[in-house]
């Protein structure tokens, strides 16, 4: 089918982002919104707009029927999910299915297999892709000290049924591992409700590096490299790069054949972005997102790729753009996520008015965002309000470039991270790219004793 | 008996129970102390607790579950 209109199911920056692809292919983009969005900037450039519903997402951008009812009074041909909301939700993807609409994404079923953590392991084993080392669930303490022996200490001892961070204790040797095996079984019991617990590798100082693959609905599937992403706080990603600095190339080469192999064992389609931790040569796949990626732009800087317009031509049913041997990494690429958050008092989310802004400019600088001088940024969704991407021809000259452009970089009425990540362009580790996923917490609880 | 109203610190959305499927932190008629929370408050998707300044008997919500609220705004009324 040729896509002629779409519903952008979105809000803020990259339903703004859609809504400019889909002018720049001649496609008719609806816009949704709640009521504190009724005058925002996705809703303002898109061709038309379907009001949702009240202000809280669970009333708007989460309301599957209400959604699906725009699309179908609307008279779209697709709906585009975004990041976020119900992009990642299995019985969203059914649902526009069923109503006979192109989900701009993977069919629903995958987008279920890879949301399971056990089903996306597995793919990855069948795929010859490496997990990070663990162990079945174990209850004995000595069944437990075999494993771990196995996989290598130091070892993390998790709890089945915790998530998030919680329920996991680490255990450097077997003498360790006795105690906290015990301990731990009681406490996830406790926690959770079941004492079942498992290991895993503890990886020391891991890189967070991602590939972002295409993929046809004629079985072709590419890969346009990888991202660097290892600068975290709590597990939210705050700067990304492209390519990674200091992959050697034939762990790049070996993880960017990976990602292709994972995302043709689950028969992919769309865009999506294989997520790795790399330690040395070693890399394990820890999970796919099965949708664009806030971190988008980076990629489309070193590979030139337009990938949200790759995403609707692929629901169209058309080839890809592009052969893998066309896609070439040229140049480097950063990313500063600016959210409405204050570093100085632990990143409290802080709504506001964007009361004064002056957006960097010149050679290799990007912002996607959706908010303009006068705007009020709502309490109701994520503190994401810009995105601040730089490329130059090498990876010095994108961090020169990056100073420059957060130099002029000036938000009044709220406060934001844009000082924090000129700051960071200043740590020894950013510099030389050697940071991992530890690096960023430990620098910022350094930063406040 | 006087009268004292809990205020939200921050915008965002008023929860009267810590989940979809909890009990209510507070109903009317309870006894709270000083420091008990009374509710929750969903700003950029993270979660502020709300706490009673003050201890005595919830004698109204002035607010709805699910209900978007501003800075400042009255959340509980207490008979103190």
């Amino acid at each position: 089918m040729t896509i002629d209109s779409v519903l952008v199911a979105n809000r803020g920056e990259i339903a703004l982002r859609v809504v400019r692809a889909c002018r720049e292919l001649g496609i008719r983009s609806v816009a949704v919104y709640s009521d504190a969005d009724a005058e925002a900037a996705h809703v303002r450039l898109a061709d038309d707009a379907v009001h949702l519903g009240k202000s809280a997402a669970s009333k708007s951008y989460l309301n599957v029927d209400a959604v699906l009812e725009a699309a179908l009074s609307a008279g779209v041909d697709a709906i585009h999910p975004g990041y976020g909301f119900l992009s990642e939700r299995p019985a969203f993807a059914a649902a526009v299915e069923e109503a006979g609409l192109a989900f701009v994404g993977p069919p629903s079923s995958v987008i279920a297999t890879m949301g399971d953590k056990a089903a996306a392991r597995a793919v990855a084993r069948s795929a010859d892709v490496p997990v990070v080392p663990g162990s079945d669930e174990v209850s004995a303490v000595e069944d437990a000290v075999a494993a771990a022996e196995e996989i290598g200490f130091p070892v993390l001892v998790k709890a089945s049924a915790g998530g998030g961070g919680r329920g996991i204790r680490p255990a450097a040797s077997a003498d360790e591992l006795r105690t906290v095996v015990v301990e731990a079984q009681r406490e996830a019991s406790s926690a959770f409700g079941s004492d079942a617990v498992y290991l895993e590798r503890a990886l020391q100082g891991p890189k967070h590096v991602e590939v972002q693959v295409l993929a046809d609905t004629h079985g072709t599937v590419v890969h346009c490299f990888e991202r660097e992403c290892s600068l975290q706080r709590r597990r939210q990603k705050i700067l990304e790069e492209a390519p990674a600095p200091g992959l050697d190339p034939s762990v790049r080469s070996s993880l960017c054949d990976a990602a292709v192999r994972l995302a043709r064992e689950v028969g992919y389609v769309g865009a999506g972005t294989v997520e790795f931790l790399v330690d040395g040569e070693e890399f394990f796949f820890i999970e796919m997102n099965t949708r664009i990626q806030v971190e988008h732009p980076v990629t489309e800087w070193i590979t030139g790729l337009d990938l949200v317009a790759e995403q609707l031509r692929i629901a169209g049913g058309a080839p890809l753009s592009v052969a893998q041997d066309e896609i070439v990494c040229r140049g480097a690429s950063i990313e500063f996520r600016v959210n409405a958050e204050d570093p100085d008092q632990d990143f409290l989310p802080s709504p506001g008015s964007m009361d004064g802004l002056e957006l960097p400019g010149g050679p290799g600088v990007r912002v996607d965002t959706a908010l303009m001088t006068g705007d009020v940024v709502p309490p109701f969704y994520d503190s994401l309000v810009a995105k601040l991407s730089v490329w130059a021809p090498t990876r010095a000259e994108a961090l020169a470039r990056g100073r420059r452009a957060l130099a002029e970089y000036r938000v009044e009425g709220l406060p934001t991270t844009i000082g924090l990540h000129r700051r960071l362009l200043d740590e020894p580790a950013v510099v030389d790219g050697s940071y991992d996923i530890t690096t960023l917490e430990s620098w910022l609880s350094g930063a406040t004793d | 008996m006087a009268s004292h109203k809990i205020t939200s610190r921050t915008p965002g959305v008023f929860y009267h129970r810590p989940s979809p499927d909890a009990d209510p932190y507070v109903t009317t008629g309870a006894s709270v102390a000083e420091g008990d929370t009374v509710g929750l408050v969903e700003v950029m998707k993270t979660f502020h607790e709300v706490k009673a300044d003050a201890a005595g008997t919830v004698s109204a919500f002035l607010v709805e579950n699910e209900d978007e609220v501003t800075i400042g705004q009255d959340l509980v009324e207490l008979e103190t």
